[in-house]
């Protein structure tokens, strides 16, 4: 019986455009909707085809506030068995590693896996920092992952090509597209999601590390210089003698 | 109190990204008025390695134990904790490469720092307090971070620091560390990689491609525009979804982040999740066939046009702009 446990992060939508208030220190979340981060949706979606048919159990981990419970539900509903919010703001990676790691020295797994990053804070941080925590190895960025009874074969992926990496279990693993296609929840899971056990634990004391201060927006672009779709000869002599990027 | 840069090399030769992150480091390193130690892993040659001192590193700490010829995760982030503790190095650089983004979180987790990842600029030191500004929110914004511990990890997004050119040659030493048979669980199988092709993050320029293409037949045409222009390919997310395109070359919100010198998106809309993981690349070009299309609204330099007119036309006036340069 194979143990997964799946981070999951609660993301502003991709079609979000991001404002902020408070003299630019608070991300504006008014009318924001809230998703699952695209990449743990194909971490659980992986996890979920690994133990399909009885072969293991799929546990989904946030470290989020009430309002979480909604994208935990949608994970519930995909296909996870059960599921654990600590109960704490995300301050930032470290804090959510620290507080899922003291989860999994309690409640051992035999794969962790994560999405490549989260779409908010983009750290690519949550899983490495889980495997130094628990003195255990992580990919931060894999593209394919299978797995024996002994070990898994993962891809991960490099500049310009891929390294295929043989990885005995316990390890931790941020997945990114090629790893699964994501699932589309059905009615019997929707209505199966509402009783699935979703348990509630207080967090730990965490020393902060660091903080976020403020935001800013990037600058905005002048006006698109035009060039006849007759003369791209134009364009080439714009980007070399005027932006000189040629 | 010093600043160690993990000068990370692939296939034995130090990259564009790697002088960026030497070069950023020496800026920081100035910033404090301390020196500037650089450690690279594996096998390069010592040419190469005194090199670094270029970009400003004083010392190189070599690395060539047989065992970390390729890189391993745990055993490489052992190595440079090490490294830094044994240097006195409070504040730890590297690039927000692949391997990277594996070593950071590990790092600072051995050495209790804070890490900012995916710096695009120097950190700011005011009154005691270090902050750095990375990208967030897909690149779609910008966060300000204070790393409030005494050690600080900071992992630098490619092309987002001028290479700075100027000292001499550093002073190279073999740095041995005993590495733990902990560290080494994962085994590597297999390297695959394209060396004909500019890698995505790195590259200065990108050639880019959407729906708009029609087919995967179609891609000879942008290969030969990013060949000429010593560019990188990539495409919108429906494209790799379609396996017109493989999805390393996707680019976006849920893509790679690319920041090059010039981006040129060729039929492609401009949906917001495409913009966020292209915008903040430096010069924009837009060829579309919609005059309408959101693209042309964060573009520098435009053509509305059909791809299938307007590229033949200016491949053969790149050519010309070669032949003529
Ligand atoms: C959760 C989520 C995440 C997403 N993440 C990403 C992401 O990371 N990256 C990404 O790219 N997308 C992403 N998307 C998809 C995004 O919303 C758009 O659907 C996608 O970017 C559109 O791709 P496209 O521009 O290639 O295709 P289309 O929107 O179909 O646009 C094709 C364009 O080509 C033009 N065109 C057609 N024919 C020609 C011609 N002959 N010559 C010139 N121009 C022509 C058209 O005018 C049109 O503007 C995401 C979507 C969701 C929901
Ligand atoms: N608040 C959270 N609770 C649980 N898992 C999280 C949380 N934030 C991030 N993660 C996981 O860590 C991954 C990488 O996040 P990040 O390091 O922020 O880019 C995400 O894809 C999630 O799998």
């Amino acid at each position: 019986m194979m143990k997964i446990l799946v981070c999951i992060s609660n993301v502003p939508d991709t079609t979000t455009k991001i404002t902020f208030t408070d003299n630019n220190t608070q991300f504006n979340t008014n009318g924001v909707q809230f998703i699952l981060n695209p990449y743990d949706e194909i971490a659980l979606a992986r996890a979920i085809e690994l133990t399909d048919g009885g072969k293991g159990s799929v546990t989904v981990i946030n470290v989020g506030e009430v309002n979480t419970e909604a994208t935990i539900r949608k994970a519930l509903a995909i296909g996870a068995t059960d599921a654990v919010r600590i109960n704490a703001k995300p301050h930032d990676a470290w804090y959510v590693a620290y507080q899922v790691a003291e989860h999994i020295k309690a409640n051992p797994f035999d794969l962790i896996l994560t999405g490549r990053e989260s779409i908010d804070y983009n750290g690519s941080k949550v899983a490495g920092m889980l495997g130094e925590l628990l003195d255990i190895p992580s990919v931060s960025i894999i593209k394919k992952l299978d797995v024996t009874d002994a070990e898994a074969t993962v891809e991960r992926e490099i500049e310009g090509g891929k390294e295929v990496i043989t990885i005995p279990f316990p390890f931790v693993a941020g997945c990114a597209e090629g790893v699964a296609e994501p699932k589309i929840p059905n009615m019997r899971g929707i209505m199966s999601a509402r009783t699935k056990p979703l348990a509630v634990v207080e967090p730990v004391e965490v020393q902060t590390l660091s903080e976020i201060i403020s935001y800013e927006t990037p600058a905005p672009r002048g006006q698109v210089n035009l060039v006849s779709a007759d003369d791209p000869a134009k364009l080439v002599e714009l980007l070399h003698t005027q932006a000189r990027v040629i | 109190m010093s600043v160690l840069i993990y000068a990370e090399n692939a296939g034995g030769k130090f990259k564009k990204s790697t002088f960026e992150a030497v070069s950023y480091a020496k800026a920081i390193a100035a910033q404090n008025n301390t020196n500037l130690i650089a450690i690279s892993i594996g096998n390069v040659a010592a040419d190469e390695l005194a090199a670094l001192g270029r970009y400003g590193a004083e010392k190189v700490l070599n690395v060539s134990n047989d065992k970390l010829k390729n890189f391993v995760n745990q055993a490489y982030a052992s190595v440079i904790a090490e490294a830094a503790k044994a240097n006195g190095a409070d504040i730890v650089v590297l690039s927000n490469s692949f391997s990277g983004r594996g070593l950071a979180p590990r790092l600072g987790v051995k050495l209790q720092a804070g890490v900012a990842d995916g710096a695009v600029a120097l950190p700011e030191q005011n009154g005691g307090k270090f902050t750095v500004k990375k990208t967030a929110f897909s690149g779609k914004a910008f966060a300000v971070v204070e790393l409030t511990s005494a050690n600080k990890v900071i992992a630098l997004t490619p092309n987002s620091y001028k290479v700075v050119e100027g000292g001499s040659a550093a002073q190279v030493e073999d740095f041995n560390v005993e590495a733990k048979a902990s560290d080494f669980k994962e085994m590597i199988k297999d390297i695959v990689r394209s060396t004909d092709k500019v890698s995505l993050p790195d590259a200065e320029i990108v050639v880019s491609a959407g729906r708009g293409l029609k087919g995967p037949e179609n891609w000879g045409m942008i290969e030969e525009l990013a060949d000429l222009l010593g560019a990188a390919t990539a495409c919108s997310k429906p494209v790799s979804d379609a396996g017109w395109r493989p999805h390393s070359e996707h680019v976006g919100q849920t893509g790679i982040a690319v920041s090059p010198n010039l981006y040129i998106a060729i039929g492609i809309s401009g949906a917001i999740q495409h913009l966020a993981g292209v915008s903040s690349s430096k010069v924009i070009v837009v060829i579309n066939k919609d005059a309408e299309a959101p693209f042309f609204k964060v573009a520098d330099y435009g053509i509305v046009g059909d791809a299938f007119e307007v590229l033949p036309k200016l491949i053969a006036a790149v050519k010309e702009y070669k032949a003529s340069a």
